[in-house]
């Protein structure tokens, strides 16, 4: 029997990491559904969760597997599902629930090319717009992106964490590629792992409020069967998760509940600069695509080009200030991503026409090369 | 006797502790059985003696699906359709919570038949209590899975031409451990059976007939105390029926009673003892 924690060097898929992420992060629960290339992630989540005290369940379909997990979440349980495009569609349904009940948990989409049923088998990076507003209604949603099977171990602790702290679905954006390549994962001691667990109520049951928000825009959140006796719906609620029907209780919660993100965009979004400081050109990029401009980067700065790479761990919130303050003084932006442009358009709204905005795209089903970025870095840097 | 505060009248109804009686008046029109299926749920969960500070109220979307909202415990209003698959999560989350699904036809058995089925398959540990109005009443009047063949319907003007499900016989076919059906004029035995099905360990259903006379009933010539009528002359109760048998038709009589009772491993059970390392 193995331990929550399997500290030590590991040779193991993005998918295993992640699901080993999510064990070592707390996670107790899983509700998942098959699918192509996020399947691996609920085969080792089935095996390793009754090992270390938690429940695995394959639900009827993506609708119940979203929902499930929103459940034992109320139950006290950090959890998590993963899926990829088809399965992310019909998510979205109860995402939204999850966002306006502010319920702590774990959306991985391993990304293949759609739109449909797409080629299931093979990577995009094509459901970037739809984890920002693929639910109905205004909202504020936090999604990652990891680059190697590393950072999807790490990453999926950071969402754990934020979801807890900020009492949000949070999703995990990775890709076919990341999600099955095999390669190193150092995994730390438990007691090096740093966790967040949500905020819990204190004072007195019979005057708690259930949506009464703390300072920081968040309100504690009970388990079922503590005594509290909460209301917890997906219709617009006051503090005490009563349903009004108003406008003024429509703004007040709606306001909340996107500015408890907004407000923190320092303390959620998190980038990686490489060489941007004397940069000419800034490559924008994600995902496995963050490592293909990487190396493009590397050959460019090899053949003189003074060019440099912000790599987006956090998609949303985007990194709006970041782009704004290096459009100030770069030339130019080429967004790097399997997709026929879609960050490169939150890229063009920040850069506001001071500096150039290119995109190297592609619909999906293969990687973005470093020839590709570098050839277009050659012809932007005329 | 003197007037002293021990004989003061008190203006307490024997359940408002287990209502929020600050959501009172509540969304039910008159004549609606809703109300009526909901104090007997009450009055069985009080009278059971389960520890209600461990017991759930879930609720999808509809005029019964409000029912979370008034029931002073832990309670969650979900998604249309999606009661039974948020439940499940809170069970199989914390296996001490006691959980009650408490929702209508068209949120259970159309846009959420197919998680209903499941859970009935899986044996989760729950009772799911449905108010059979036959249609939908919260958006006024439509055709559900459950309105009776050629009745009228705002989306079926000249009749339903769909056959309706026989729910008893859904939940037996998909396994569910206890399984009957009152209407809410039945309301002594429709709160023994929904004390039955609390304390009864596996997916427990109840199909509660109930009138909607606002959105269904006025469309069908049948007013509220009609459909009363029928609920008592046109109705046999027949414990152990054969599923098969219990189609509703009021020309020919509709059966009431407990269908099945019966014993499986929960989901909990078999997943503790199929997938838990030993020892």
């Amino acid at each position: 029997m193995k331990p929550a924690v399997l500290t030590g060097v590991h040779y193991m898929t993005g998918d295993e990491a992640c699901a080993e992420g999510a064990l070592a992060a707390g996670c107790r629960f899983f509700g998942g559904y098959p699918i192509t290339p996020a399947t691996e992630i609920a085969e080792h989540m089935a095996e390793r969760l009754p090992e270390v005290g938690g429940t695995f369940i394959q639900m009827e379909d993506e609708i119940a597997a979203m929902a499930s997990i929103l459940g034992a979440a109320w139950a006290g349980q950090k959890t998590m599902t993963s899926t990829s495009g088809p399965g992310f569609s019909l998510m979205m349904e109860n995402i939204g629930l999850g966002i306006c009940t502010e319920t702590p948990c774990v959306v991985v989409n391993v990304q293949r090319a759609g739109p449909s049923t797409g080629l299931p088998t093979m990577g995009a990076q094509g459901d970037m717009m739809q984890a920002r507003w693929g639910s109905h209604g205004h909202y504020e949603i936090i999604a990652l992106s990891p680059s190697s099977a590393q950072e999807f171990f790490d990453q999926t602790i950071t969402a754990f964490n934020l979801s807890e702290k900020y009492r949000v679905p949070v999703i995990i954006l990775a890709d076919e590629v990341i999600g099955h390549m095999s390669e190193k994962v150092v995994i730390p001691r438990a007691e090096d792992i740093k966790l967040v667990s949500r905020p819990r109520p204190k004072g007195r049951k019979d005057r708690f409020r259930v949506y009464q928000p703390a300072e920081n825009g968040v309100a504690p959140m009970p388990d079922a069967g503590e005594g509290y006796k909460i209301h917890v719906t997906g219709l617009t609620h006051d503090e005490r998760g009563y349903p009004v029907m108003t406008v003024e209780a429509q703004a007040e919660m709606v306001t909340r509940i996107t500015r408890k993100i907004t407000d923190n965009r320092g303390d959620i979004i998190m980038t990686e600069s490489s060489m941007v400081e004397d940069a000419d050109i800034v490559l924008v990029s994600y995902g496995i695509s963050g490592r293909t401009s990487l190396a493009a980067m590397h050959q460019a700065r090899a053949m003189g080009m003074k060019v440099g790479l912000l790599r987006l761990l956090t998609i949303w919130p985007f990194a709006e200030e970041q782009i704004r303050a290096l459009a100030e003084r770069v030339k130019a932006f080429i967004t790097v991503e399997i997709n026929l442009g879609q960050m490169h358009l939150e890229v063009m709204r920040c850069a506001e026409g001071r500096a150039a905005c290119h995109l190297v795209g592609h619909p999906g089903g293969t990687v973005i090369t470093p020839e590709d970025v570098l050839a277009r870095i050659k012809e932007v840097y005329k | 006797m003197t007037a002293t505060a021990s004989t003061t009248p008190v203006l307490k109804h024997p359940l408002d502790d287990l209502i929020r009686t600050d959501r009172i008046p509540h969304i039910w029109c008159t004549g609606c059985g809703t109300g009526t299926v909901f104090s007997a749920c009450l009055n069985a969960m009080k009278s059971s003696g389960i520890d209600l500070q461990k017991t759930c109220m879930v609720s999808g979307i509809g005029c019964s699906g409000r029912a979370a909202g008034y029931v002073n415990l832990d309670s969650f209003h979900t998604t249309h359709g999606r009661a039974i698959p948020f439940a499940t999560g809170l069970k199989l989350g914390n296996p001490e919570l006691n959980v009650i699904v408490f929702s209508g036809d068209g949120d259970l058995f159309a846009i959420g038949g197919n998680h209903f089925i499941h859970a009935a398959r899986r044996n989760i540990d729950m009772t799911v209590i449905c108010v059979n109005n036959l249609t939908y009443g919260m958006t006024g009047g439509q055709v559900a899975a459950t309105t009776p063949y050629k009745a009228k319907t705002t989306t079926t003007p000249m009749g339903n031409p769909e056959t309706p499900f026989n729910l008893p016989l859904l939940a037996w076919a998909s396994g569910a451990t206890f399984v009957a059906r009152w209407t809410m004029l039945h309301i002594r035995e429709l709160m023994d059976c929904i004390q039955t099905a609390i304390l009864k360990s596996g997916f427990s259903f109840i199909e509660v007939l109930a009138p909607c006379p606002t959105n269904y009933g006025r469309r069908n010539k049948e007013k509220g105390l009609e459909s009363l009528k029928l609920y008592q002359d046109r109705t046999i109760i027949r414990n152990n029926a054969d599923p098969a048998d219990l189609d509703i038709d009021f020309q020919k009589g509709v059966v009431l009673g407990e269908f099945v009772n019966r014993e499986r491993p929960t989901c909990i059970e078999s997943y503790d003892r199929t997938c838990r390392p030993k020892g």
